[in-house]
């Protein structure tokens, strides 16, 4: 790895953003966003799961067999967080009330297990914490980002403080909103990046199937198996 | 609770609180593996599979394990753990019994253990103290509910899969997302039948 410090940092806010280039972690980003505060809450607790779980398992990652890995991550990963969730009854109960299910399932977040297969387990201790810092970040910013245009259009507000004149649409926080903001977010990332790449560039290819399963790198089925499966 | 309640729960838990499209747990392989219809029944399938075996066990490890020992605070360690186990199993015992229903079922089964559809449920019956026979149809309810969106959704996706008319860059999943909110409107429309 020859990449700088930096350099692994900003891979995961822009190039390998989570959300919106390599499309994981799709639940959380779709329930939590209804306000600002909301995906900057799960944005911080998951950044400080990815920061600790990849540490640790940089640390393990000589004395794991290969064979019982994936357990193993999970073990470490639902350790940290059940810290964050008494962290977050102890010291933002509103926050965790409103967050709710989803930080306990922060465990099962392709994120995190998907850093801890691909990067952490391959790379050293200082690395591993700078991806997550990176990948969290971009999480967080894309939370954030997702969460001030349902919070903004949809209620009205911006941190709780009224910003716009108009009546905002309610449709935008409930659950459909939650769909369509983030599919038309995402097509307009893509368009964006096409028109980076030069005009006429064709979009990056949509991914499906096994390309688009988190869990495809550590699959043990075979792929051929898998493509037969599907069609 | 009563029978007219567990009947009214297994409704809603389809329809009115449908897993995928208002609870947005399971959207992964909902966006994932939507694309052709028959791939998608056979997650479904595996789904409901597994979320009902899962509910069993993680209702008895709670509430036979966790709490006479007052480890509460390990359910997020422990369910996963024992979903984790399940999965493995299943996958063992199916491979053995019925290489048949392996062969249409299997491939999906490793792919679940981190889908957040099965630990969702197995802490919505904890969170709502659910009794066994509570928790074993809600999770019936909300998997069928699994079943019923990812198929709608991979039918629709059938259809427009070759559409010219769709942007390049909303093509796959932008459009699948964009459906599944017109989806989720519909959907809506079923909250008024229970109160």
């Amino acid at each position: 790895m020859s990449r700088s410090k930096f350099g692994i940092i900003t891979n995961g806010i822009l190039s390998e953003n989570p959300t919106f280039v390599q499309c994981i972690g799709l639940c959380p980003t779709l329930a939590v966003t209804t306000s600002v505060a909301n995906g900057l809450g799960m944005g911080i607790a998951a950044t400080f799961v990815l920061i600790a779980s990849n540490a640790v398992i940089s640390l393990l990652r000589k004395m794991v067999p290969d064979e019982v890995r994936i357990p193993i991550f999970i073990v470490v990963i639902a350790g940290f967080v059940t810290v964050i969730e008494f962290l977050m009854k102890g010291f933002a109960p509103e926050l965790n009330k409103s967050l709710g299910i989803f930080i306990p399932l922060i465990v099962v977040n392709c994120i995190i297990l998907a850093r801890a297969e691909a990067f952490a387990s391959k790379n050293g201790v200082i690395d591993s914490a700078l991806d997550g810092v990176g990948m969290g970040l971009g999480f967080t910013c894309a939370l954030m980002f997702l969460g001030s245009i349902r919070e903004i259009f949809g209620g009205g507000t911006w941190f709780g403080m009224p910003v716009v004149s108009f009546e905002p649409a309610m449709l935008i926080v409930l659950a459909p909103g939650g769909f369509i903001i983030l599919g038309c977010c995402m097509g307009a990332f893509r368009a964006i990046q096409a028109r980076a790449k030069g005009i006429g560039a064709a979009p990056a290819e949509a991914a499906t199937g096994c390309g688009c399963c988190a869990m495809a790198k550590f699959c043990h089925k075979d792929k051929d198996e898998c493509e037969e499966a599907k069609a | 609770m009563t029978f007219t309640e567990l009947v009214l729960l297994f409704v809603s838990s389809i329809f009115v609180h449908n897993i995928l499209l208002s609870r947005f747990l399971g959207c992964c392989p909902f966006m994932g593996v939507s694309s052709k219809l028959k791939t998608a029944q056979g997650m479904g399938a595996a789904v409901v599979f597994v979320i009902v075996l899962a509910s069993l066990m993680t209702w008895l490890t709670y509430n036979y394990l966790l709490v006479p020992l007052h480890l509460e605070y390990l359910y997020t360690l422990s369910f996963i753990l024992v979903i984790a186990a399940l999965v493995q199993f299943v996958e063992l015992a199916l491979k053995k019994l019925n290489p048949v229903l392996y062969k249409s079922l299997g491939i999906f089964l490793p792919l679940i253990t981190t889908n957040c559809a099965v630990l969702g449920v197995a802490v919505l019956n904890m969170n709502e103290g659910y009794g066994l026979a509570a928790a074993l149809v809600n999770a019936l309810g909300s998997s069928l509910g699994f079943l019923l969106a990812i198929s709608l959704m991979a039918g629709i996706r059938e259809r427009i899969e070759d559409n010219e008319g769709i942007p390049v860059s909303l093509r796959g999943l932008p459009m699948a997302l964009i459906t599944a909110g017109l989806m989720s409107i519909a959907f809506m429309g079923f909250t008024g039948i229970i109160k």
